[in-house]
């Protein structure tokens, strides 16, 4: 069974039409990079996948996305079990103003977990995780303002993994960073592909070539095509993507 | 061939309507610091000379022409308490639903235009609905019941917007971020942005008590006793007030020559006090603003 399916999927904000007729399959413990130009749709599509679009007013789907089997959108579906399988980061890094040990357990807490030893070694875990542990094991009562934003990033990170979600949805999560702080993050979604399955919004190109293992290219709403990252950015089949990743437009 | 010379004079003309301009900004700003000094300079040297221990502790005696305004302090920190209790949890409330569970849509913009209309009704206006619905209607009596009910009405508004406002400069990535970890609305709320518009919450609420410390034509019908000198026993006792005793003194009474030092007293007991809540609201924020980034 695959991971995730989406089968025929539209979505609208309102009247604008912007995910148009959109399938495709995503393997567990793969990466998938979404790529395209601004306003393509490709961060709502990201959206999809944990319902953050539910929260826009007069936002209307149809189709079907299946994670696991299960239609994600069907009638009794439980959204806050549904994000806490499905995690995100987003693009600017949004720590909460509490300490760094209180933001890894916000995840848990809100998910009903009491028992102290557990919070603390799963927050350990999810530190080490995001490879922030060795900088932080000290300050853990330290608000996590304090943090660069590349740390801010990767705790971030371990906010999302300390829920143990199957799937991370990343949304541009190095847009906002150094090259430095994101050369640690690509290699931590490396690491963390053991574990999830990753899809990722980027408008790095050479990022998309660098982590993915598929690609899919977006534009206009419409999804050009998906395929092995390798073959999309050596010989990709359509004319759209190849303007695209060599720099013609977007 | 030589280009012509690029003219200096705009750039001159630029500078002079600069440095005017901040002439005058500086001038009527410094205009309105003086206008306040010279407010509280003639309370202060006018009124300092009758405060006194007694003056703070005592009741009034001899017809209101001598002794002190205990019982109008009690009055109004007792009123004030009432309000709060009052408009508190509901503004506070209110405003959360306005901006976190419902901010679109015509039942919002319905209550928000209302919340607005209210806060420019006239306080007098205030104080006739009060003695209608609290005093008769619902047969509280002049009480400190219903002038704290009243008053309580009459911050709503503020208590409203201030914690609306609040929460609206909040940005919706911390939202996002609790909702993406499986919290539910009413925990991201709870957990993360009232403990981030708290301390902009806590100065509106703190302002909105100096507002109505200050407030006399609320409780003119509801609740203000124009000589009670024995402290109230329960909230169905009138009581007296600050600012309707600095009235009384002023306009009525045995000998308004005789009592006229003690309307400055009263005068700068009152403004002592809003300036001490005014203060607290600063610290109280400044104490928030820490917490939320220590801890």
């Amino acid at each position: 069974m695959k991971k995730i399916e989406v089968k025929e999927v539209d979505f609208y904000y309102g009247k604008f039409h912007a995910l148009k007729h959109i399938s495709m399959e995503v393997e567990q413990n793969d990466v998938v990079a979404f790529i395209g130009p601004s306003g393509c749709g490709k961060s709502t599509f990201l959206r999809l996948f944990n319902r953050m679009n539910d929260l826009i007013p007069g936002s209307r789907l149809t189709g079907q996305v299946l994670i696991d089997g299960r239609d994600i959108y069907a009638p009794g579906v439980e959204i806050d079990r549904l994000r806490k399988e499905v995690g995100m980061v987003f693009q600017r890094p949004n720590p909460f103003p509490k300490s760094i040990f209180d933001n890894v357990a916000y995840g848990l807490r809100v998910n009903g977990i009491r028992d102290k030893s557990f919070i603390a070694h799963r927050v350990e875990e999810a530190l080490k995780g995001a490879a922030l542990w060795n900088e932080v094991k000290d300050k853990l009562k330290a608000s996590a303002f304090a943090l660069s934003g590349g740390q801010q990033q990767r705790l971030c990170i371990a906010r999302a993994m300390a829920v143990s979600p199957s799937v991370l949805l990343m949304d541009e999560p190095a847009s906002a960073l150094d090259p430095i702080s994101t050369a640690k993050i690509e290699e931590l979604i490396r690491e963390l592909k053991k574990e999830v399955t990753i899809i990722i919004v980027t408008h790095n190109m050479q990022q998309a070539a660098r982590v993915s293992d598929r690609t899919a290219f977006f534009y206009m709403g419409e999804m050009v095509e998906c395929g092995e990252t390798k073959m999309i950015f050596t010989n990709p089949s359509k004319e759209a993507t190849q303007n695209y990743i060599t720099g013609r437009f977007g | 061939m030589e280009s012509p010379r690029y003219p200096d004079r705009y750039d001159l003309r630029k500078r002079r309507s600069q440095w005017v301009a901040f002439a005058l900004f500086r001038v009527f700003s410094l205009f309105i610091a003086f206008v306040l000094f010279a407010i509280l300079g003639f309370i202060i040297y006018k009124g300092v000379g009758v405060i006194s221990w007694d003056f703070l502790t005592e009741p009034p005696t001899d017809g209101m022409t001598s002794g002190g305004i205990f019982p109008a302090i009690v009055g109004t920190l007792l009123l004030m308490l009432g309000s709060a209790i009052v408009a508190f949890p509901v503004g506070i409330m209110s405003g959360i639903y306005m901006n976190e569970y419902a901010s679109r849509g015509w039942l919002v913009r319905f209550i928000r235009l209302m919340t607005n209309n209210l806060s420019g009704v006239p306080s007098i206006v205030f104080g006739l609905f009060g003695m209608a619905l609290f005093v008769k209607y619902l047969g509280f009596g002049d009480s400190i019941l219903a002038g704290s009910l009243t008053l309580g009405l009459l911050s709503l508004p503020l208590v409203i917007r201030t914690t609306e406002e609040a929460l609206k400069d909040i940005p919706s990535s911390y939202r996002e971020g609790s909702l993406a970890l499986g919290a539910t609305k009413l925990q991201t709320i709870w957990k993360v942005i009232l403990p981030m518009g708290m301390p902009r919450i806590i100065t509106g609420l703190i302002l909105s008590l100096g507002r109505v410390s200050g407030e006399t034509a609320p409780i003119l019908f509801t609740c203000a006793a124009y000589f009670f000198p024995q402290l109230p026993s329960s909230i169905f006792d009138q009581c007296m007030a600050l600012p309707y005793h600095l009235y009384v003194i002023s306009t009525s009474g045995t000998d308004i020559e005789a009592q006229q030092p003690i309307a400055y007293g009263t005068a700068l007991v009152l403004i002592a006090i809003i300036l001490v809540v005014n203060l607290l609201a600063g610290g109280m924020r400044r104490y928030f603003e820490n917490r939320l980034k220590t801890k």
